[in-house]
Protein backbone atom coordinates (compact mmCIF):
# COMPACT_ATOMS: atom_id res chain seq x y z
CA UNK A 1 0.00 0.00 0.00
CA UNK A 2 1.46 3.48 -0.76
CA UNK A 3 0.62 6.73 -0.38
CA UNK A 4 1.35 10.25 -1.88
CA UNK A 5 4.02 11.71 0.80
CA UNK A 6 2.17 15.40 -0.29
CA UNK A 7 -1.05 14.49 1.58
CA UNK A 8 0.81 13.26 4.64
CA UNK A 9 2.52 16.40 4.87
CA UNK A 10 -0.59 17.91 4.16
CA UNK A 11 -2.34 16.36 7.27
CA UNK A 12 0.34 17.04 9.44
CA UNK A 13 0.08 20.73 8.54
CA UNK A 14 -3.85 20.54 9.17
CA UNK A 15 -3.50 18.55 12.32
CA UNK A 16 -0.88 20.95 13.86
CA UNK A 17 -3.22 24.10 13.49
CA UNK A 18 -5.76 21.71 14.77
CA UNK A 19 -4.16 20.68 18.11
CA UNK A 20 -2.72 24.37 18.32
CA UNK A 21 -6.19 24.89 18.01
CA UNK A 22 -7.28 22.76 20.91
CA UNK A 23 -4.75 23.91 23.36
CA UNK A 24 -5.75 27.67 22.95
CA UNK A 25 -9.36 27.06 23.08
CA UNK A 26 -8.92 24.04 25.54
CA UNK A 27 -11.80 22.23 23.75
CA UNK A 28 -12.20 18.80 24.37
CA UNK A 29 -14.72 18.21 20.90
CA UNK A 30 -11.82 19.17 18.56
CA UNK A 31 -9.53 17.20 20.02
CA UNK A 32 -12.29 14.57 19.99
CA UNK A 33 -12.50 15.24 16.22
CA UNK A 34 -8.77 14.93 15.84
CA UNK A 35 -8.50 11.76 17.21
CA UNK A 36 -11.54 10.28 15.62
CA UNK A 37 -9.25 11.93 12.23
CA UNK A 38 -6.08 9.95 13.72
CA UNK A 39 -8.14 6.45 14.39
CA UNK A 40 -9.38 7.28 10.08
CA UNK A 41 -5.33 7.62 9.48
CA UNK A 42 -4.42 4.36 11.35
CA UNK A 43 -6.73 2.42 8.79
CA UNK A 44 -5.41 4.68 6.21
CA UNK A 45 -8.70 6.89 5.49
CA UNK A 46 -7.38 10.16 6.88
CA UNK A 47 -10.03 12.96 6.50
CA UNK A 48 -7.42 15.31 5.52
CA UNK A 49 -5.68 13.25 3.15
CA UNK A 50 -8.69 13.07 1.20
CA UNK A 51 -8.94 16.59 1.09
CA UNK A 52 -5.83 16.62 -0.48
CA UNK A 53 -6.81 14.93 -3.00
CA UNK A 54 -9.90 16.57 -3.83
CA UNK A 55 -8.01 19.58 -4.61
CA UNK A 56 -4.48 18.74 -6.28
CA UNK A 57 -4.70 16.76 -9.74
CA UNK A 58 -1.40 16.49 -10.04
CA UNK A 59 0.32 12.58 -9.71
CA UNK A 60 3.34 12.83 -6.65
CA UNK A 61 6.41 12.51 -7.96
CA UNK A 62 7.27 9.44 -6.17
CA UNK A 63 5.10 7.05 -3.69
CA UNK A 64 5.68 6.16 -0.12
CA UNK A 65 4.53 3.48 2.08
CA UNK A 66 1.90 3.74 3.79
CA UNK A 67 2.98 1.44 7.11
CA UNK A 68 5.08 4.29 8.44
CA UNK A 69 2.27 7.08 8.50
CA UNK A 70 -0.08 5.16 10.03
CA UNK A 71 1.58 3.64 12.32
CA UNK A 72 2.66 7.11 13.46
CA UNK A 73 -0.76 7.81 13.28
CA UNK A 74 -1.42 5.41 15.96
CA UNK A 75 1.17 7.35 18.12
CA UNK A 76 -0.87 10.70 17.48
CA UNK A 77 -4.40 8.79 18.29
CA UNK A 78 -2.26 7.35 21.58
CA UNK A 79 -1.55 11.23 22.76
CA UNK A 80 -4.83 12.39 21.62
CA UNK A 81 -6.62 10.25 23.48
CA UNK A 82 -4.32 10.78 26.94
CA UNK A 83 -4.97 14.44 26.32
CA UNK A 84 -8.64 13.90 26.21
CA UNK A 85 -8.71 12.12 29.44
CA UNK A 86 -7.00 15.03 31.09
CA UNK A 87 -9.39 17.71 29.57
CA UNK A 88 -12.47 15.93 30.38
CA UNK A 89 -11.50 14.92 34.08
CA UNK A 90 -9.26 18.46 34.12
CA UNK A 91 -5.95 17.09 34.79
CA UNK A 92 -4.69 20.28 32.95
CA UNK A 93 -1.42 18.73 32.72
CA UNK A 94 -2.49 15.43 31.21
CA UNK A 95 -4.74 17.93 28.65
CA UNK A 96 -1.61 20.03 28.15
CA UNK A 97 1.06 17.55 27.81
CA UNK A 98 -0.47 14.85 25.95
CA UNK A 99 -1.54 17.30 23.03
CA UNK A 100 1.25 19.40 23.22
CA UNK A 101 3.46 16.11 22.42
CA UNK A 102 1.29 15.76 19.39
CA UNK A 103 1.51 19.02 18.43
CA UNK A 104 5.31 18.90 18.77
CA UNK A 105 5.04 15.60 16.51
CA UNK A 106 3.13 17.01 13.56
CA UNK A 107 4.74 20.31 13.63
CA UNK A 108 8.14 18.25 13.03
CA UNK A 109 6.52 16.44 10.42
CA UNK A 110 4.68 19.65 8.46
CA UNK A 111 7.65 21.74 8.81
CA UNK A 112 10.79 19.25 8.50
CA UNK A 113 9.10 15.92 7.07
CA UNK A 114 10.56 14.09 9.94
CA UNK A 115 8.02 11.56 11.01
CA UNK A 116 8.77 11.18 14.97
CA UNK A 117 5.59 8.66 15.19
CA UNK A 118 7.94 6.49 13.07
CA UNK A 119 10.76 6.60 15.17
CA UNK A 120 8.68 5.45 18.48
CA UNK A 121 8.47 2.21 16.95
CA UNK A 122 12.12 1.18 17.73
CA UNK A 123 12.09 3.20 21.10
CA UNK A 124 8.68 1.40 21.92
CA UNK A 125 10.46 -2.18 21.05
CA UNK A 126 13.24 -1.19 23.29
CA UNK A 127 11.58 -0.64 26.46
CA UNK A 128 9.54 -4.09 25.94
CA UNK A 129 11.49 -6.30 27.49
CA UNK A 130 8.85 -9.54 27.43
CA UNK A 131 8.32 -9.05 23.30
CA UNK A 132 12.18 -9.50 22.28
CA UNK B 1 -24.24 37.69 37.93
CA UNK B 2 -22.04 39.85 36.36
CA UNK B 3 -19.16 39.09 38.75
CA UNK B 4 -19.43 35.38 37.93
CA UNK B 5 -19.74 35.91 34.31
CA UNK B 6 -16.61 38.14 34.67
CA UNK B 7 -14.53 35.53 36.89
CA UNK B 8 -15.63 32.95 34.60
CA UNK B 9 -14.29 35.48 31.50
CA UNK B 10 -11.28 35.84 33.30
CA UNK B 11 -10.71 31.61 33.49
CA UNK B 12 -11.33 31.23 29.86
CA UNK B 13 -8.88 33.90 29.27
CA UNK B 14 -6.16 32.54 31.89
CA UNK B 15 -6.60 28.54 30.45
CA UNK B 16 -6.21 29.93 26.13
CA UNK B 17 -3.13 32.00 27.89
CA UNK B 18 -1.44 29.12 29.28
CA UNK B 19 -2.70 26.94 26.18
CA UNK B 20 -1.48 29.87 24.00
CA UNK B 21 2.02 29.78 25.53
CA UNK B 22 2.28 25.61 25.39
CA UNK B 23 1.79 26.03 21.69
CA UNK B 24 4.60 28.79 21.37
CA UNK B 25 6.64 27.01 23.72
CA UNK B 26 6.39 23.58 21.74
CA UNK B 27 6.93 24.76 18.23
CA UNK B 28 9.87 26.49 18.99
CA UNK B 29 11.61 23.33 20.81
CA UNK B 30 10.34 21.86 17.82
CA UNK B 31 11.53 24.20 15.40
CA UNK B 32 15.55 23.90 17.37
CA UNK B 33 14.98 20.27 17.22
CA UNK B 34 14.25 19.74 13.39
CA UNK B 35 17.21 21.84 12.82
CA UNK B 36 19.37 19.68 14.36
CA UNK B 37 17.54 16.93 13.45
CA UNK B 38 18.19 17.77 9.85
CA UNK B 39 21.72 19.37 10.23
CA UNK B 40 22.81 15.67 11.75
CA UNK B 41 20.78 13.30 9.68
CA UNK B 42 22.73 10.59 8.00
CA UNK B 43 25.77 12.25 8.90
CA UNK B 44 28.45 9.44 9.64
CA UNK B 45 30.39 10.37 12.90
CA UNK B 46 33.41 8.81 14.93
CA UNK B 47 32.46 6.07 17.32
CA UNK B 48 33.06 7.14 20.61
CA UNK B 49 33.89 5.36 23.70
CA UNK B 50 34.71 1.32 23.13
CA UNK B 51 36.10 -0.15 20.35
CA UNK B 52 32.69 -2.61 18.79
CA UNK B 53 33.73 -5.13 16.94
CA UNK B 54 31.30 -6.93 14.95
CA UNK B 55 31.76 -10.73 13.67
CA UNK B 56 29.94 -12.17 10.64
CA UNK B 57 28.39 -14.65 13.61
CA UNK B 58 26.76 -11.64 15.01
CA UNK B 59 25.66 -10.05 11.66
CA UNK B 60 24.34 -13.57 10.01
CA UNK B 61 26.38 -12.36 7.13
CA UNK B 62 30.23 -12.30 5.67
CA UNK B 63 32.23 -9.48 6.09
CA UNK B 64 33.09 -7.11 2.98
CA UNK B 65 36.62 -8.25 1.95
CA UNK B 66 37.68 -4.26 2.72
CA UNK B 67 34.23 -2.95 4.56
CA UNK B 68 31.09 -3.58 5.56
CA UNK B 69 27.61 -1.34 5.86
CA UNK B 70 25.48 -2.53 8.38
CA UNK B 71 21.98 -1.22 7.91
CA UNK B 72 19.37 -1.17 10.63
CA UNK B 73 15.81 -0.88 9.24
CA UNK B 74 11.98 -1.36 10.36
CA UNK B 75 8.43 -2.31 9.26
CA UNK B 76 7.88 1.89 9.90
CA UNK B 77 10.86 3.64 8.60
CA UNK B 78 10.32 6.27 5.67
CA UNK B 79 14.07 6.24 4.98
CA UNK B 80 15.33 2.97 5.12
CA UNK B 81 14.01 2.15 1.30
CA UNK B 82 15.85 4.80 0.17
CA UNK B 83 18.63 3.98 2.20
CA UNK B 84 18.96 0.36 1.14
CA UNK B 85 19.08 1.91 -2.58
CA UNK B 86 21.82 4.74 -1.53
CA UNK B 87 24.14 1.44 0.00
CA UNK B 88 23.57 -0.88 -2.45
CA UNK B 89 24.48 1.60 -5.71
CA UNK B 90 27.63 2.19 -3.00
CA UNK B 91 28.59 -0.93 -2.80
CA UNK B 92 28.54 -2.02 -6.65
CA UNK B 93 31.01 1.23 -7.43
CA UNK B 94 33.20 0.63 -4.31
CA UNK B 95 34.74 -3.21 -4.66
CA UNK B 96 35.26 -5.49 -1.45
CA UNK B 97 32.72 -3.48 0.50
CA UNK B 98 29.18 -5.39 1.57
CA UNK B 99 25.97 -4.00 2.75
CA UNK B 100 24.13 -6.15 4.56
CA UNK B 101 20.40 -5.15 6.28
CA UNK B 102 19.57 -5.89 9.35
CA UNK B 103 15.79 -6.17 10.96
CA UNK B 104 16.14 -4.18 14.45
CA UNK B 105 13.05 -5.94 15.43
CA UNK B 106 14.64 -9.11 15.00
CA UNK B 107 17.73 -8.73 16.41
CA UNK B 108 16.83 -6.51 19.91
CA UNK B 109 20.13 -8.28 20.83
CA UNK B 110 22.80 -6.35 18.66
CA UNK B 111 20.22 -2.84 18.74
CA UNK B 112 20.58 -2.55 22.76
CA UNK B 113 24.52 -3.55 22.78
CA UNK B 114 25.08 -1.30 19.98
CA UNK B 115 22.81 1.38 21.08
CA UNK B 116 20.70 1.76 18.37
CA UNK B 117 18.30 4.05 19.04
CA UNK B 118 16.49 5.31 14.87
CA UNK B 119 16.19 3.29 12.25
CA UNK B 120 18.08 3.97 9.80
CA UNK B 121 20.85 3.58 11.08
CA UNK B 122 24.39 2.56 9.67
CA UNK B 123 27.58 1.19 10.97
CA UNK B 124 30.59 1.53 8.65
CA UNK B 125 32.93 -1.69 9.51
CA UNK B 126 36.52 -1.76 8.33
CA UNK B 127 37.78 -5.53 6.87
CA UNK B 128 37.91 -6.82 10.71
CA UNK B 129 34.53 -5.76 11.58
CA UNK B 130 35.52 -3.04 13.48
CA UNK B 131 32.89 0.18 14.01
CA UNK B 132 34.66 2.89 11.93
CA UNK B 133 31.60 5.35 12.00
CA UNK B 134 28.12 5.35 12.29
CA UNK B 135 25.47 7.49 10.81
CA UNK B 136 21.43 8.06 11.91
CA UNK B 137 18.96 8.89 9.46
CA UNK B 138 19.26 8.48 6.08
CA UNK B 139 23.23 8.83 4.91
CA UNK B 140 23.91 10.98 1.85
CA UNK B 141 26.08 8.82 -0.93
CA UNK B 142 29.06 10.96 -0.80
CA UNK B 143 29.44 10.80 3.22
CA UNK B 144 29.20 7.23 2.83
CA UNK B 145 31.91 7.36 0.26
CA UNK B 146 34.06 9.73 2.16
CA UNK B 147 33.55 7.26 5.48
CA UNK B 148 34.60 4.38 3.51
CA UNK B 149 37.68 5.48 2.28
CA UNK B 150 38.54 6.13 6.21
CA UNK B 151 37.48 2.40 6.75
CA UNK B 152 39.39 0.85 3.73
CA UNK B 153 42.58 2.92 4.18
CA UNK B 154 42.21 3.66 8.16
Amino acid sequence: MHVDPRALRFSAAVTTVVLAAVLVTGSAWLLGAQAAVFALGLFGASPYGMIFKGIVKSPPAELEEASPSRFAQGVGLFCALLGLVGYVTQITPLALGATAAALFAAFLNAAFGFCLGCEMFLIIRRLLPAAS
Amino acid sequence: MAVSGMARHGQVLSCSVTGLAVVLVTLAVATLVGVAVRRRDGVPREVGGDVELLTSDDLDASLGERATLVQFSSAFCQPCRATRRILSEVTEMVPGVAHVEIDAESRLDLVRSLNIMRTPTVLILDASGRVVKRASGQPRKADVIGALGLAVDG
